[in-house]
């Protein structure tokens, strides 16, 4: 099999692309200035981003690289399934218009920069906030190492395959640049990095959308040759939810989780208003257009017949339907422009991957370092520990990848999702009035942890979705995650019920949720 | 500190339920025509509500004004 041929002049042009955005993370530090020895600045941007860099920090922190790369190849791979990731994304903005104004205008009362430090002033519970932290932590790590995923599947495409030692060489240097203007400027290095990102990859898809269906004769024929099957989802069988169920449950549990996920708060808690976040939540929905048009690159690949090409063999022989849209980019598009198509890949890597290892940081610090090791500690002590906690946590996923296969990332990643949505009783039902008790969340959370863990081992890591038996031969396959929730509700409401029944009036007066302003 | 109020949300905000029925509802879209500009129903169907999901939500956020709820105080 012939190795993947060199692009000289993509390579070229992504080069150029890859060393403007690093001068511009590095000058990051110098936009809108703050004193980056606080954790405030340096992990939230001092909380000052308006309506459109809000709106290019959220975009170019929710669709991730690996989304652009692995959905499509989903497409590719599976067919209309693969399409969730639209429903997902509509789904996702009445969540953030109803929920996150307020969770942010606690914050920004509280000074909270964390959504564990929001459950610890609402519930007074330490176990529960720490239980939240890990979790954030946990569920973040794999998906820093799937950023890095995607950009080592644009780095092949280009041509850079080394051998032995030098094969992982470029990555070492596009993450080493990925941590030092993280260190440096903060979340204004992503949120000014991320307007170049999000230019390339609109440019990218309208250019996709518009040049691709031309080639091929229009958008009919590229539906025409993907087969029938693949088309729609299976019709269920009687007494089945079938696929339908595994849609709908994926769609609304990705949805329900995105917002928990450490980096899509920190994203949410750098906005300057409420009233920005509920501008966004209008306006965001145009990458979810985007995303829709990048999903159909799947089909595109398969109308152009990429994976039956032997220049790009060895590509799909590595990375499997992940290689779909690269071998799309070079077969559809002059070399210059499959340069410009993966910088906006690369770029959408650094991004998000910047934005979680600062979040998780942030996590660190506030929720185990100063609750527990050091309850005095100085602002700069603070900033200074986060800053070493974003290296730490990017050497970790550096690691992930380079000594595990693929695919454990994606399995753990698939966990992530599992155990993210758990925290959402906590964090979500902590905004209203309801009589909650820390000790029902927390067992709630424990069981959620533990029936979503079992569900996806049930299926070997494979898949999300759990086949349910229900009573009377009904079967409900669905998306693991949300089952897990819904027990561990269950067990939250019905839990709280009870220990409000044995509650003196007097506790219940002193309960903390009185000092916030529901 | 002043006593906080309490604000409730608008009624206007059961809109927002619309746009999550309708992509959950699967069996009404799962087929692939009609077809729009050569795109099957399943696929324009869900880009379609994109559109309207953006629209419904700029809609509550209209109608609701500047103090809806606490958020936008600040």
């Amino acid at each position: 099999m012939a190795p993947l041929a060199l692009q000289p002049v993509a390579l070229v042009v992504f080069l150029i692309l890859f060393v403007l955005v690093t001068v511009l993370g590095f000058l990051g530090a110098k936009w809108r200035r703050g004193d980056l020895d606080t954790l405030h600045e340096w992990g939230l941007g001092g909380r000052r981003f308006g309506t459109w860099i809000s709106w290019f920090l959220l975009g170019g922190d929710l669709y991730t690289a690996y989304t652009f790369v692995a959905v499509p190849a989903l497409v590719f791979g599976a067919g209309a399934v693969g399409f969730f990731a639209v429903p997902y994304t509509i789904i996702i903005y009445p969540i953030l218009f109803a929920f996150f104004p307020r969770l942010w205008w606690v914050c920004k009362r509280h000074g909270y920069l964390t959504a564990p430090e929001f459950v610890l002033g609402r519930f007074d519970s330490r176990a529960l906030s720490v239980a939240l932290a890990l979790t954030g932590i946990l569920a973040t790590m794999p998906y820093i190492a799937l950023q890095l995923v995607g950009m080592q599947v644009v780095l092949a495409a280009l041509g850079l395959q080394g051998t032995g030692i030098w094969s992982d060489v470029p990555l070492f240097i596009a993450f080493i640049v990925l941590a030092a203007f993280t260190y440096t400027s903060g979340l204004r290095a992503p949120a000014i990095i991320a307007v170049v990102k999000d230019i390339l990859i609109y440019a990218t898809v309208i250019a996709a959308a518009i040049v691709i269906p031309l080639h091929l004769g229009g958008w009919g024929k590229i539906f025409a040759s993907v087969p029938a099957a693949k088309l729609t989802l299976p019709v269920p069988a009687a007494h089945s939810l079938g696929s339908y169920g595994a849609y709908a449950t994926l769609a609304l549990g990705s949805a329900l989780a995105l917002f928990l996920y450490p980096h899509s708060m920190t994203g949410i808690l750098a906005a300057s208003s409420g009233r920005v976040i509920k501008r966004n939540a209008a306006l965001l929905p145009a990458y979810s257009l985007v995303l829709g048009f990048l999903a159909l690159l799947g089909f595109m690949a398969i109308a152009y017949g990429v994976a039956k090409n032997p220049a790009y063999a060895a590509g799909f022989a590595q990375y499997k339907g992940n290689f779909a849209v690269p071998a799309l980019i070079l077969s559809a598009f002059p070399s210059w422009f499959a340069g410009v198509a993966f910088a906006a890949i690369a770029i959408g890597a650094l991004v998000p991957a910047s934005i979680m290892s600062i979040a998780t940081a942030n996590i660190f610090t506030r929720d185990i370092y100063k609750a527990f090791l050091k309850p005095h500690a100085t602002d700069k002590q603070e900033s200074g520990m986060a800053k070493l906690v974003s290296l730490i946590v990017k050497l970790g996923a550096l690691a992930f990848i380079v000594l595990l296969p693929a695919t454990t990332a994606i399995q753990f990643q698939l966990l992530g999702g599992i155990w993210i949505i758990q925290t959402l009783p906590a964090v979500m039902l902590g905004l209203s009035r309801l009589r909650l008790r820390p000790e029902a969340l927390l067992t709630g959370w424990a069981v959620g942890m533990v029936i979503g863990t079992a569900m996806a081992a049930s299926t070997s890591f494979k898949s999300a979705i759990f086949p349910l038996h229900l009573p009377g031969g009904f079967l409900a396959p669905g998306y693991a995650a949300l089952y897990a929730l819904i027990a561990n509700l269950a067990i939250g409401f019905v839990l709280s019920w009870i220990l409000n029944a044995f509650r003196s009036e007097q506790a219940a007066r002193n309960d903390p949720a009185a000092r916030f302003e529901f | 500190m002043p006593q906080p109020t309490r604000r409730r949300a608008s009624f206007w905000r059961v809109l927002l339920i619309l746009p999550i029925l309708a992509v959950i509802a699967v069996g009404c879209f799962n087929s692939t025509g009609p077809s729009l500009w050569g795109f099957p129903f399943f696929y324009w169907y869900q880009m379609l509500w994109v559109l309207l999901c953006s629209a419904i939500v700029g809609l509550v956020f209209f109608i609701e004004g500047p103090s809806a709820d606490a958020g936008d105080d600040a």
